[in-house]
């Protein structure tokens, strides 16, 4: 049987036209885009033209204001460490939330051994930040606020441009981590008026390993790497060409087709929503009702464990994710959904489902007709399911 | 990432469900993952005559919740108190090594169960549910990073190798 891919949100399959342009790339034996004779020219006209299509999708001022990186991790990483060390002068307190991606966190706990102060704002049982905590939590000695555009776990978007407000009116710089974001909704960095912002590649259909970190004019920021003068300055290393050049037709895909995935896997969502009550009970909606991804339902199915389930649909050929501690390779429960208010054993049955262009409503109910059997497989094993409800 | 044998009791896991009036029940539960296990007993001339389980977790503690019922089943008590996780463990040929305290409680339950049956026999009030309150080492155990798989010396709760608490 088919494979059934409802976990876009740890790989999407690359567009076809991303295929194409990256097998040509292959072919044309690039030189190195930093070079001054023909073979580099021809490279460096590449990886301009990726950066315009790039610096388009997020309509910033100037492509060159685009920085590639190795992706979403690089780039955020990049992003926190970079501006952390150079603005040092200004002071070492950092702001940010109790539901960012690991990479934030660990970013930013790195620097606490090294005598920054982070100040980690709650989260509503949406998972919303609130614009007045971010104000609160603002102090003289404050350098960066650090906030995601959308939650990788339960798609809840934040209010970026309230907070932006906020930290233009307090002089602090702003980082957005945008990388299940862009490509994804509509990103305009000069309306959400942000001063740095990370993505990736995968999450618009385009490669792993590509990314960006875009980097208002003007802004101080350190390399996270040190060598040559690649990127502005801003990221040494030769680049990574072929899996730019992917990156960039995948960006002027997106832009073509923003609307119709945007109504195509809003209808998917939509359809699940509707669906699931008709197939499992006492199960819990993760993630703000309407500020949230179009292409992500976070569920809690009460009684029984994600790995499970996720092995489970994987003999009928279903692919779906999940937030169980079990399946963490941490063996942690997910910070995210004990943020909003999830008792652990809640956290523990919680999956992830993501949507892409390739998925139809037929798949939809395929997967809620195998994740009934599966849901009623392990609610029969599990010593938490009320023995009242057996009968 | 699970052997053949894991994967063989997780999808068809035997001996699942409850006995109504068993001679023994024993509960326990891991709250760093969440698994949670029961065991019933009904025990004939000292020997189980039958087991059942309910769990709550991973695939890898369904699988060993399946497995130490199968080992079990038949078993003189004295006979079934030797049985332990290793051994478990070792016939489902192996566990991830992240997996083998957090999922790898099904001997504990039989245990629990056991002593549950012996001192209902002797006529003493009923234990409580054990539960396990912390990560804990029985001794002569080894315990692995979650994040690197590098061993961790009993006791410690930080890995050395990628600076980072594991136990938190």
């Amino acid at each position: 049987m088919k494979i059934l891919n409802l976990d876009h949100i740890s790989a999407n399959p690359l567009l076809p036209e991303v295929q194409s342009a990256m097998i040509e790339a292959i072919k044309m034996n690039y030189g190195n885009p930093s070079s001054q004779h023909k073979a580099g020219d021809q490279a460096s006209e590449a990886l301009e033209r990726a950066r315009e299509s790039v610096a388009r999708l997020i309509h910033c001022a100037a492509p060159k204001e685009v920085v590639f990186t190795s992706g979403g991790t690089e780039s955020v990483n990049h992003a926190i460490k970079g501006l952390a060390l150079a603005n040092r002068d200004k002071g070492t307190h950092i702001v940010t939330s109790n539901i960012e991606h690991n990479s934030v966190i660990r970013s930013l706990r790195r620097l606490k051994t090294m005598n920054y102060q982070i100040t980690s704002i709650p989260v509503d049982g949406y998972g919303r930040v609130s614009p007045d905590h971010v104000a609160q939590a603002i102090r003289d000695e404050t350098i960066v606020v650090s906030i995601m555009h959308s939650n990788n776990e339960i798609g809840t978007i934040q209010p970026i441009e309230e907070i932006a407000q906020i930290t233009r009116e307090k002089k602090v710089i702003f980082h957005v981590d945008a990388v299940d974001s862009v490509g994804v909704v509509p990103i305009d960095v000069q309306q959400l008026d942000a001063d740095v912002l990370s993505f990736a590649s995968n999450p618009f259909y385009g490669p792993t390993g590509a990314g960006g970190l875009w980097v208002r004019r003007g802004i101080n920021i350190w390399p996270l790497l040190d060598g040559g003068i690649q990127e502005n300055n801003k990221r040494a290393g030769t680049e990574n060409l072929i899996g730019i050049i992917g990156m960039g037709v995948a960006a002027e895909c997106a832009m073509r087709d923003m609307d119709s995935r945007l109504t195509h896997t809003r209808k998917l969502r939509e359809r699940l929503l509707k669906e699931l009550p008709n197939y499992i009970d006492e199960y819990y909606l993760n993630g703000h009702p309407d500020h949230s991804l179009p292409n992500l339902v976070s569920v809690s199915i009460k009684y029984i464990e994600g790995e499970s389930v996720v092995l489970m649909l994987d003999d009928e050929n279903i692919a779906v994710s999940t937030r169980s501690a079990c399946a963490s390779g941490s063996l942690r429960a997910s910070h995210v959904l004990l943020s909003i208010g999830r008792a652990f054993a809640e956290a523990q049955g919680t999956l992830v489902i993501t949507f892409g262009v390739d998925n139809t409503e037929e798949d939809i109910l395929r997967f809620l007709t195998a994740l009934k059997d599966v849901v009623k497989t392990l609610r029969d094993l599990s010593p938490l399911y009320p023995k009242t409800a057996h009968s | 990432m699970y052997s053949k044998t894991v994967m063989d009791h997780f999808r068809n896991p035997r001996n699942v469900g409850v006995i109504e009036d068993a001679d023994g029940v024993g509960e326990v539960g891991n709250p760093i993952c969440g698994d949670m296990m029961s065991i019933y007993l009904t025990i004939r001339d000292d020997h189980i005559e039958d087991i059942k389980f309910q769990t709550f977790g991973c695939g890898a503690a369904i699988a060993v919740s399946s497995m130490l019922t199968e080992i079990a089943k038949g078993k003189s008590i004295e006979e079934a108190k030797k049985i332990s996780n290793k051994d478990v463990a070792k016939a489902l040929e192996g566990l991830p090594k992240n997996k083998l305290h957090c999922s790898n409680l099904g001997a504990d339950a039989l245990h629990m169960a056991i002593k549950d049956y012996e001192d209902r026999k002797a006529a003493k009030p009923k234990g409580e549910d054990k539960r396990r309150e912390k990560h804990e080492h029985t001794h002569g155990e080894k315990c692995y990073c979650p994040y690197c798989d590098s061993e961790i010396p009993e006791g410690e709760t930080f890995c050395k190798s990628c600076q980072l608490a594991v136990d938190q």
